[in-house]
């Protein structure tokens, strides 16, 4: 009994002083009066270079956020390094940014192979993986995961819209899927077939490439010789511009459905030939600069002032940029809130808690939410057409939540 | 490079010699690393850095390999990554589904690598020359696809590759896993050093070398070519497969991409940059082959900015123009070019 009590008043006398302490500064490595260190790694070279832009985008972004006094009166280093979209080099760029540059946490690395390798090393380490660059499903587990949280709507998600989507406007649909060898394709043809349920069958091929092929003209000879009405495109920049342009190429007319992580107008369809990209269809959850009825938007002009000063030799009509601006805003948000307290815990914590959040660049009616339980923060998308040389908003915001 | 060899047999002097060098090198051996780890201690060093130092010397195996098979038996391979590729994933798969001791692997690895490049070796006996070479070149692009063959996809995880853990430090040692991984590397390739220095100098070194100098005249001699060729194709096989799978314990993971075949090149690059058919050479190439393929890149953006170049440079530029510096400076690789160097001082100060 006495022995409880001892415990009792020393549990309550550390809650105390935890609470205490909560008030002053609290740093864990990587953060300090002066400064936050921010670790990033980004396919600059490679298949999939074209991502390249985002990292720029949010380097461009940080150094306005200094120009204008930093977060709380910290500056961001924002260090990036060259992954080349090779998980082996993800690997070794991440252990220098947390054991030789020490930085408070990682952010935005991209691609799905890329972040599976650096996983199980960032939580063993409890150094947090803040709003992955990439969708797949297994970046929501808080209960396995913890210190890691993905940003853009889930793949699985995203294929089951357009699954959807086919069944009630393709009549007597014949479905071809391209794919990327790799979780990233696995991801979003999952959520397709859950999508389609019982109408799984209605997939009549599937051709997968991989990261490393120089072109991918026999796949799209495959599956348009399997008769196939509609094409989901699950593929990466490149293979995307390709897709688009061997289909146009040899007459393969079917009802194009393209994964969000290729629909940028400057880096995808323009290398394609705008006119073999006309009614690709995809899900979009950000304003796209290219559309008209965003040219007068105060979101726009903000981000094309941003653009035009921190980032002038940046592709305007890229939706890679846009979507770097919104990222980093949400982290800008997240350490804003996050006060004096930058621990690694604190920062999860904090991007565990965004109630409502709105974004700059997030489609109206689009909001953030996350919880201790809920580490998928952008739920919802609406899908855009693409008319000649813009993407075109159509019908309601579509939510289907995974998992 | 033959002096290296030769040196050490012969008189009783030259015996001694080669004792008390073989005792500076093991002091080197000791003082060297304890030196690191303080600093390390100290935070002098990070573990990082003991990552980049564990990889030097994983490399510096590897290209130790090569350099049996093409520096002192004259048979070209430029399909070593795969070999490489395959002790990394003998390793990462015995730890990773049957949850083997790191000691267990290492030895398991050499011998699956050593099988594959004995047998490899067999047919690709009645190739010579640039003919052996175009059949290891492809096994070195085939071995990763090969990796991501979809039936082999339970064993391998395909394109996703395999996480390995690191074992921690044993018997409680106050080291972080990572000095602790660079202490076993380092004793492994000591270790594996040490062996192929008595190999070269065996009958066997003999032999390999009478091979690559006049295959005939060594046949005649009684020397079973075939034989010694297959054999010094697993050896070679062998060493670049523990470098492999030290490579995927400490680097705590492999994936197809890994070991694509600009590795196989890479090592060759290595061992002649180094030195072909020469022990320190295969250390250097070892430092040459982690140093400039990690640091080009940076080194052409700081270089860029520093100039302020308009345009952006390709980072493998750098590599390039490195590399044909060295083969113009150095044709012998830089442990030749130092001995070169050294000969012309030693001249020098004669006169």
């Amino acid at each position: 009994m006495g022995l409880c009590k001892t415990l009792l008043a020393g549990a309550g006398a550390l809650a105390l002083a935890a609470t205490a302490a909560s008030a002053q500064k609290k740093y864990d490595e990587g953060a300090s009066d002066t400064e936050i260190r921010i670790g990033h790694t980004n396919p600059y070279s490679g298949p999939a270079s074209a991502y390249g832009q985002i990292g720029k985008t949010i380097e461009a972004y940080f150094k306005m956020v200094n120009d204008k006094g930093g977060i709380n009166g910290r500056k961001i280093t924002f260090i990036t390094y060259d992954d080349g979209y090779a998980p082996p080099k993800t690997v070794e760029m991440v252990r220098k940014l947390v054991e030789e540059d020490k930085v408070l946490f990682v952010f935005q690395t991209l691609g799905t192979p890329s972040n599976t390798a650096i996983h199980k090393y960032l939580n063993g380490k409890k150094v947090p993986q803040l709003f992955v660059a990439t969708g797949a499903s297994v970046w929501g587990k808080p209960q396995e995961y913890p210190w890691t949280m993905g940003w853009q709507p889930d793949y699985q998600t995203e294929g089951i819209i357009y699954a959807k989507h086919i069944l009630a406007n393709v009549k007597d649909p014949k479905i071809a899927v391209l794919m990327q060898n790799d979780d990233y394709g696995r991801d979003y043809l999952n959520g397709f077939k859950r999508g389609l349920g019982k109408d799984a069958d209605k997939i009549v091929q599937v051709a997968t490439y991989e990261v490393a092929d120089p072109n991918i003209d026999s796949q799209i000879i495959q599956l348009k010789n399997s008769g196939a009405n509609a094409f989901f495109n699950i593929t990466t920049p490149k293979f995307a511009a390709l897709a688009i342009k061997k289909a146009h190429e040899i007459g393969w007319k079917p009802a194009h459905y393209l994964n969000n992580v290729s629909a940028s107008v400057g880096s995808v369809m323009k290398p394609a030939g705008l006119e073999a990209s006309q009614a690709i269809v995809t899900a979009a959850y950000l304003k796209d600069p290219t559309d008209p009825q965003f040219q007068n938007d105060a979101d726009m002009g903000t981000w094309r002032a941003f653009m035009d000063k921190y980032y002038p030799n940046g592709d305007k009509t890229s939706a890679f940029t846009t979507y770097g601006y919104a990222v980093s805003s949400t982290l800008a948000e997240v350490l804003k809130r996050a006060g004096d307290n930058l621990t690694r815990e604190n920062i999860m914590k904090q991007a565990a808690s965004l109630k409502a959040l709105e974004v700059p660049l997030l489609l109206p009616g689009i909001k953030i939410n996350t919880s201790p339980t809920d580490f998928y923060p952008i739920q919802s998308v609406r899908l855009q057409r693409f008319e000649g040389e813009t993407w075109q908003l159509f019908g309601d915001v579509l939510s289907n939540e995974a998992d | 490079m033959a002096d290296t060899v030769a040196s050490r047999n012969g008189t009783p002097a030259a015996s001694a010699a080669g004792f008390v060098w073989g005792y500076r090198y093991g002091l080197l051996l000791v003082v060297l690393p304890l030196l690191l780890i303080a600093g390390g201690k100290a935070g002098f060093v990070s573990n990082f850095q003991f990552l980049q130092l564990s990889l030097m010397i994983v490399y510096a195996i590897a290209v130790l390999g090569l350099n049996l098979l093409t520096g002192f038996n004259g048979q070209i391979s430029l399909g070593h990554g795969a070999f490489f590729a395959a002790g990394a994933y003998t390793a990462a798969i015995l730890i990773d589904q049957h949850n083997w001791p790191l000691w267990a692997t290492l030895p398991m690895a050499a011998l699956v690598c050593f099988f594959a490049g004995y047998l490899f070796g067999l047919p690709a006996l009645r190739l010579e020359g640039h003919y052996l070479a175009l059949a290891t070149f492809a096994l070195a692009v085939a071995v990763p696809q090969i990796l991501k063959y979809r039936h082999l996809e339970p064993i391998t995880k395909g394109v996703m590759g395999i996480n390995v853990f690191k074992s921690d430090p044993p018997f409680g040692l106050p080291l972080s896993t990572d000095q602790w991984m660079f202490l076993v590397v380092l004793a492994v390739a000591a270790f594996m050093f040490w062996i192929a220095r008595n190999l070269l100098d065996s009958r066997t070194g003999r032999a390999l070398i009478a091979i690559r100098d006049h295959s005939m005249a060594a046949s005649t001699m009684g020397i079973n070519v075939a034989h010694y060729k297959a054999v010094v194709f697993g050896i070679s096989a062998l060493y670049t497969g523990l470098a492999g799978a030290l490579h995927g314990v400490i680097f705590e993971f492999v994936s197809p991409d890994s070991f694509r075949f600009e590795l196989s090149i890479a090592i060759l690059v290595g061992a002649v940059v180094g030195g072909i058919a020469s022990l320190p050479g295969a250390v250097i190439g070892g430092v040459f082959v982690q140093v400039i393929e990690k640091y080009a890149d940076a080194l052409t953006k700081q270089i860029s900015a520093a100039v302020q170049l308009p345009l952006e440079l390709d980072p493998w530029l750098i590599y390039g123009i490195v590399l044909i510096a060295l083969m113009y400076a150095m044709p012998t690789g830089i442990v030749g070019g130092m001995a070169v160097l050294w000969r012309r001082l030693k001249a020098m100060r004669g006169l």
